[in-house]
């Protein structure tokens, strides 16, 4: 297999070459460091997280923007890191599970769902997080129904969702 | 995922005009990106749309101006489109999950391509697909299928909840062709299956969307965008309807009705909609124009549900229109 750098940085244009598998450079902050990398196009955010970063909070589930267990914070917005090409999130904000908080210093939000007693396996936790902090973010909530259609994209296969909306409730009023 | 090229496109590729015809479009890749994997799109060369100039919501006289590449979220929690569009906002609200209307654009949310169960599976036959190879769904599971403007090709449907909106609002898309700027009512931006359902659309290939242009009028006092699915949240629409009036002393002065979920694309007939105009807005006489609006619904089987469904739902929807939530 063949690599090459096709990338002139100056400008952030690439040169077609079809002959070639290609990397391309990106830029962007990860947890609050700023990283550039050379990568495949087809590299999605989830992968590079898991197998390059090795940051293996954010979890894969159904791998297709179904089930919510890679939820991440680009930007401060929940997205499905599983959809996501690398290549396209140039000189964004990346935040996974590992940049709200540490074992020793937990994030507020992350307290809250250990208070809420918000999970049962803890799979699907990170992304439930990532997406209680987006929400409180949008600031849109104006309803129960408003939080529980904002939850849906994340999945708990063991059906913690009352603890669950408690706690992302939680964190939209408190933090 | 098979390999591709990438291209990322800058303005200066706008000025130059070096915009790729035969490469796919990269937006927010949410379903683009997925179909990838499935293996139903297979491109060999993506042009990565993220860093072009159309990232705004502008005011427009008249009217709004959506970039192409505001999410759909920024788009139904901006201002002037939650109070002067609220069908807009509804309309985006209740579709797909959170995540992806952060990441979903509205250029991306247009172009979208159909759920169809067999055009996902590639061991299935598909017209869409794979043009020639058949339609499993017309003999299939088709629960989710279309029921009017069907061909013997193709009985897929649209999954927009937000272009069912813009088709009701009478909406303008702004695609940049060649160069130059080309304004399509949106009407005519989707196409109905015919004999080469592999088109959804009447783009030509490297047309670029680049704005949705909405009209003055938000219908902001009588309006509703009801939905129905299998479940409360994050699912498509198994029928969906927008509607709108403008009422002077109860009598019609304007009514918009639209409908997803039915068909290839949003399903709209402006003729009906004009025999209603100055008629006393009730719902006896929505029935009567649930009728006209549905008139050769088809069923294939598991949706033959859909037609006495939508029919009801469109009362429903012009009913709530009358007292808006």
């Amino acid at each position: 297999m063949q690599f090459s750098i096709l990338l002139n940085q100056d400008i952030g244009l690439t040169k077609p070459n079809r002959h070639y598998m290609n990397t391309h450079q990106v830029h962007f902050t990860l947890n609050g460091e700023p990283v550039q990398v050379s990568i495949e196009p087809w590299t999605t955010l989830l992968d590079y997280l898991r197998y390059h970063q090795k940051l293996t909070g954010t979890k894969k589930g159904c791998d297709h923007g179904q089930c919510g267990a890679c939820t991440v914070l680009v930007d401060g917005n929940s997205v499905n890191s599983c959809l996501c090409l690398l290549v396209s999130l140039n000189g964004k904000e990346i935040t996974t599970i590992e940049g709200l908080g540490t074992p020793d210093n937990l994030s507020s939000a992350q307290q809250i769902f250990i208070e809420e007693d918000a999970y049962q396996c803890g799979y699907c936790t990170p992304g439930q997080i990532c997406s209680s902090i987006a929400m409180r973010n949008r600031g849109e909530i104006h309803s129960e129904a408003d939080l529980k259609d904002w939850m849906s994209g994340n999945l708990c296969r063991c059906a913690a969702y009352k603890n669950i909306t408690k706690a992302a409730r939680r964190i939209y009023e408190e933090s | 995922m098979k390999p591709f090229e990438y291209i990322r496109l800058s303005k200066d590729d706008l000025a130059t005009g070096t915009i790729p015809v035969d490469s796919t479009f990269l937006a927010g890749g949410t379903n683009l990106v997925d179909l990838m994997k499935y293996g139903v799109e297979e491109p060999n060369s993506i042009a990565d749309v993220g860093n072009l100039p159309y990232n705004q919501i502008e005011e427009s006289t008249p009217g709004l101006m959506l970039g192409a590449l505001v999410t759909n979220a920024d788009t139904a929690y901006h201002p002037t489109v939650k109070n002067k569009y609220p069908l807009l906002n509804k309309a985006i609200l209740s579709a797909a999950s959170a995540q992806l209307r952060n990441r979903a654009t509205n250029g991306g949310n247009l172009l979208q391509r159909t759920r169809c169960y067999y055009f996902y599976d590639t061991a299935m036959p598909c017209n869409k697909r794979e043009p020639g190879s058949g339609c499993a769904a017309v003999n299939g599971f088709n629960r989710i299928h279309a029921i009017l403007g069907t061909s013997a090709s193709c009985i897929a449907t649209h999954p927009s909840d937000m272009c069912v909106a813009l088709a009701a609002l009478e909406a303008k898309v702004h695609v940049l062709r060649n160069g130059d700027s080309l304004v399509i009512p949106f009407d005519q931006l989707h196409r109905l299956p015919g004999n080469q359902p592999e088109k959804d659309h009447n783009l030509a290939p490297g047309d670029l969307i680049t704005h949705i242009e909405l009209p003055e009028e938000g219908f902001s006092g009588n309006f509703e965008y009801l939905k129905i699915r299998d479940r409360e949240s994050y699912a498509f629409a198994l029928v969906s309807v927008a509607a709108c009036l403008k009422l002077s002393e109860g009598r019609i002065a304007d009514i918009r009705v639209a409908l997803g979920g039915v068909a290839h694309k949003p399903w709209k007939l402006k003729e009906v909609e004009q025999e209603y105009i100055g008629k006393a807005a009730n719902p006896e006489l929505f029935q009567s124009l649930a009728e006209k609006l549905t008139r050769g619904a088809q069923g294939f089987g598991t949706n033959d549900f859909k037609i006495p469904l939508v029919k009801r739902a469109i009362v429903r929807a012009l009913t709530n229109a009358l007292n808006p939530v």
